[in-house]
């Protein structure tokens, strides 16, 4: 098992490099810099503001510095903040989109989970079709509509919920975790009600009933553990893609976290804080991939003896 | 063990629905603010930073203003200038030498005598090429100032600014320059506090903490007391201002409301008392209110097309004033900008400290197939197509369409439109990558000089390739040297006349700046400038009452 990690952390090395590298290159290549504005900037300005951002020097010669800086754990100072580090950005940011995603996972879990053991308890019947075609509309509906349209009915016409802010008025986390986590909601869902229809046909399953098991505890105690694992592998990766697509809820409910600083600095030619969020983030994905994969690991014995033989 | 799982899961979903029911009815923002004395403003975007000599956008400016003042402040009823940190000025007769007298109460937010020793060090500092400062050309009006701040004068003691004592503050300007009291009140102007500033790093770094809440000193109505990036920013009244008891507000939030649709959702349910805009869609459902928090007012910003006059065929002044004329501004302002904008004819707002534009053209669709015909394209045959670039954005699509539609109508030919990202489109314009393009301008101050130098032969912002040595003449050495203020506005009609004969740009609408304001919000008058001077504001509690 550790063989494993060890080998998948390594593996990981070279394709954080050659994220850094890609960005590093594509972003220089785009057309407009990080000072350019409506109104013109004088040659001499611009000359300073290059100089104080050592953009004056050699491509390359930047490409070294920048990873020389990286290797000590700096991501530089921010073009479009002068005055805070990248890493203090971030750091302002990561929690906040970090407390929103365990949220929306929570809420992905609960009424994806339910609704998916629901369906798959009766399949092909009305009790299979309404939380399906439910899971459907979830998928299909972006949060740049859900978002609003929740604000609408519980914020504004019923009054019962803030509008906006993360953590200044009680109650205002609900609609932004609810919003980003109905998406995945609808993932988990089909993925627990495919899993628990394998699981619920197994021969452990017909045994258990002919013990005399009343169903519920047929479902909790012995068809759920091995029916959620396709749901577990998919939470490493949905919670990475939580932390990195979550820039649409944050702007609905003004919220401060990290995803709106990283579609920010790519508008506005934000060259460290581009690097710095990518770079942050494309780790994290590695990280959460390689944890689902271990957790998957642990809750099915088979695939645990096939890591052990790598 | 399986109950309790159970209950464990239904946790969560428990919690929710108490939660949905605790927070139904609380006291909401405003009228708490109400109370308390403090306004919740809504400030559009994260400010880039406080210092006053590198940020460059109106949401810096709102929050700086509070923070710091300058040497004169404008009044927000009229604009004119009124006494900020010097309580007086003198102008001599030749207009070239303004002499500051400062305010002996004038106090730095630690308790410091604001000197005129402060302004030399920071304008020194605003003015360094290594400071990078984007606005340093508010300065340019004094003597040496511009070649200090292009590295072509070493020796600062060169550039005219003298301090004659502690509290005198001497300036030579290049020429006279009626709008220089106005541009102290601009924060590029503003005096830092030297011994803060040293304390971190040296006078040009831009990356010192100086500004952070713990550390900064300022000398405005206000202190800041909170900074949560993107989240909020507190600040207080403040002990230490000289006019401190005029001050009415407790303390002001300032709210980063980047999304506009959500800003208006705030303002809604009563957690803002001040919208920095409105969705344009929005506006008819306000209008329609009965005493409705919806507020237009005209605003210094003028909203046009620029035309690259080197390519063909908009080097045919006839095919530039046919695109012109063939615009029916009215309707597109009636229907698709809801009323909201003015129809511009010129590149100066109406009402400019008093200047009104020419107006030497309408919408005449006959005069521009004229025109078109002229300049050998009848009925659009032989249009050699024109491409129309703009920033994405739905407004900017919105009005392009339009016009491309009334080109079509009227002179029968095609105009292709081109989004761009706002850097790309950035770049094209600054490289003169582009036919036509759509552009804005807002005043920096309130003088029509700050319109019509755009279009000076070597203006930064010209970008249309126009260049007139006789209309330079009459911006840069006719207007400066007018005796009155009736010389000097006919000296601009006339300058202004030529530029709109020559239609280097399609002027389209002039701004209005559109918010929502509380009614318990009081003295916060519309101005041309959308000027916010928060040393008025007060709240009013009875607000009900007084409808």
């Amino acid at each position: 098992m550790w063989r494993f990690i060890a080998y998948r952390l390594l593996q990981a090395i070279p394709v954080i490099l050659a994220v850094i590298t890609v960005t590093f290159f594509l972003v220089r290549v785009a057309p407009g810099g990080p000072f350019d504005s409506e109104k013109a900037v004088v040659p001499e300005v611009k000359a300073a503001l290059e100089a104080q951002y050592r953009l004056d020097q050699p491509l390359l010669t930047q490409y070294a510095a920048y990873l020389g800086d990286l290797a000590q754990g700096e991501l530089g100072p921010s073009f479009k903040y002068p005055g805070r580090s990248v890493n203090e950005l971030i750091a302002a940011g990561l929690p906040v989109t970090a407390e929103l995603g365990l949220y929306a996972l929570l809420v992905a879990m609960i009424i994806g989970g339910v609704a998916g053991i629901i369906a798959s308890l009766k399949p092909n019947t009305a009790q299979d079709y309404l939380p399906m075609s439910a899971a459907m509309i979830g998928i299909c509906m972006p949060s740049f509509l859900l978002g609003p349209l929740l604000v609408l009915v519980f914020g504004i016409y019923l009054d019962w919920l803030p509008v906006s802010g993360w953590g200044d008025i009680p109650g205002d986390k609900i609609l932004p975790a609810i919003t980003l986590g109905s998406t995945y909601a609808a993932y988990i869902a089909r993925l627990s009600r495919a899993g628990m229809l394998e699981v619920m046909t197994q021969d452990y399953i017909r045994t258990a009933r002919a013990k005399g098991l009343p169903e519920w505890q047929v479902v909790t105690r012995h068809a759920l553990r091995g029916g959620l694992i396709p749901v577990v592998a998919f939470l490493g990766p949905a919670f990475a893609g939580l932390l990195s697509g979550s820039f649409v809820v944050e702007t609905i409910f003004q919220i401060p976290g990290l995803g709106r600083f990283y579609v920010q600095a790519a508008f506005n030619r934000d060259y460290t804080m581009i690097l710095g969020t990518t770079v942050f983030l494309s780790t994290l994905i590695v990280l959460f991939n390689l944890l689902s994969d271990i957790l998957a690991a642990w809750m099915n014995p088979r695939l645990r003896t096939q890591f052990s033989e790598h | 063990m399986s109950l309790r799982r159970t209950a464990l899961k239904l946790l969560p979903t428990l919690c929710l629905c108490v939660t949905l029911v605790a927070c139904g009815s609380g006291e909401s923002r405003v009228v708490q603010g109400n109370r308390n004395g403090i306004l919740h403003y809504g400030n559009g975007t994260e400010p880039q930073g406080l210092d006053p000599h590198i940020v460059t956008g109106l949401p810096e400016s709102h929050i700086v203003r509070a923070l710091f003042e300058g040497l004169a402040v404008k009044n927000p009823f009229t604009l004119e200038p009124e006494p900020g940190v010097a309580q007086s000025w003198d102008i001599s007769e030749d207009g070239r030498t303004v002499t500051f007298h400062l305010n002996p109460q004038a106090r730095w937010s630690n308790g410091d005598t604001m000197t005129a020793h402060d302004y030399v060090w920071s304008w020194q500092r605003a003015l360094n090429p290594a400071m990078g400062n984007q606005y340093a050309y508010m300065l340019y009006p004094i003597e040496n100032a511009e070649a200090f701040a292009t590295g072509k004068l070493q020796d600062f003691a060169e550039v005219g600014v003298k301090a004659l004592d502690k509290h005198t503050l001497q300036v030579q300007l290049v020429t006279a320059t009626p709008y220089f009291i106005q541009l102290m009140d601009h924060y590029s102007t503003f005096a830092v506090h030297r011994p803060t500033i040293e304390k971190f790093g040296q006078a040009t770094d831009r990356f010192t903490p100086w500004t952070r809440v713990e550390n900064i000193v300022g000398n405005g109505a206000f202190t800041l007391k909170e900074w949560k990036l993107n989240r909020r920013i507190r600040v207080e009244k403040s002990g230490t201002y000289w006019d401190r008891d005029r001050v009415k507000l407790n303390g002001v939030v300032f709210y980063p409301t980047e999304n506009i649709s959500s800003e208006e959702r705030m303002f809604r349910v009563g957690q803002l008392h001040y919208t920095q805009t409105i969705p344009l869609d929005k506006i008819p459902v306000y209008r329609a209110m009965e005493n409705s928090p919806y507020v237009n007012a005209p605003y210094l910003g003028t909203y046009y097309y620029l035309l690259n006059i080197n390519e063909a065929p908009l080097q045919d002044v006839r095919v530039r004033r046919a695109l012109s004329l063939a615009i029916d501004r009215e309707r597109l302002n009636n229907t698709v900008l809801h009323a909201a904008n003015v129809p511009a004819y010129g590149i100066t707002p109406p009402g400019t400290l008093g200047y009104q534009p020419p107006k030497l053209f309408g919408h005449d669709v006959a005069a521009a197939r004229q025109l078109l015909a002229e300049a050998g394209f009848p009925d659009g045959e032989g249009w050699p197509g024109l491409e129309l670039t703009y920033n994405t954005s739905e407004s900017h699509r919105k009005i392009a369409v339009a016009l491309q539609q009334m080109w079509k109508d009227a002179l029968n030919i095609e105009v292709t439109l081109s989004n761009q990202e706002w850097k790309v489109y950035l770049d094209s314009v600054d490289q003169m990558n582009f036919q036509m393009a759509r552009r804005g301008w807002i005043g920096d101050y309130v003088d029509p000089n700050n319109f019509l130098d755009l279009f000076l032969c070597d203006g930064g912002n010209n970008n249309t390739g126009f260049c007139d040595p006789q209309y330079d003449d009459m911006i840069t050495r006719q207007a400066p040297r007018a005796k009155s203020r009736e010389e000097r506005y006919a000296i601009f009609y006339a300058a202004e006349t030529l530029l709109m004969e020559q239609m280097p740009f399609i002027p389209i609408y002039t701004y209005t700046s559109n918010h929502l304001i509380h009614p318990s919000v009081r003295d916060m008058p519309s101005n041309l400038m959308d000027s916010l001077n928060l040393k008025y504001v007060w709240l009013d509690q009875n607000w009900e009452g007084a409808q």
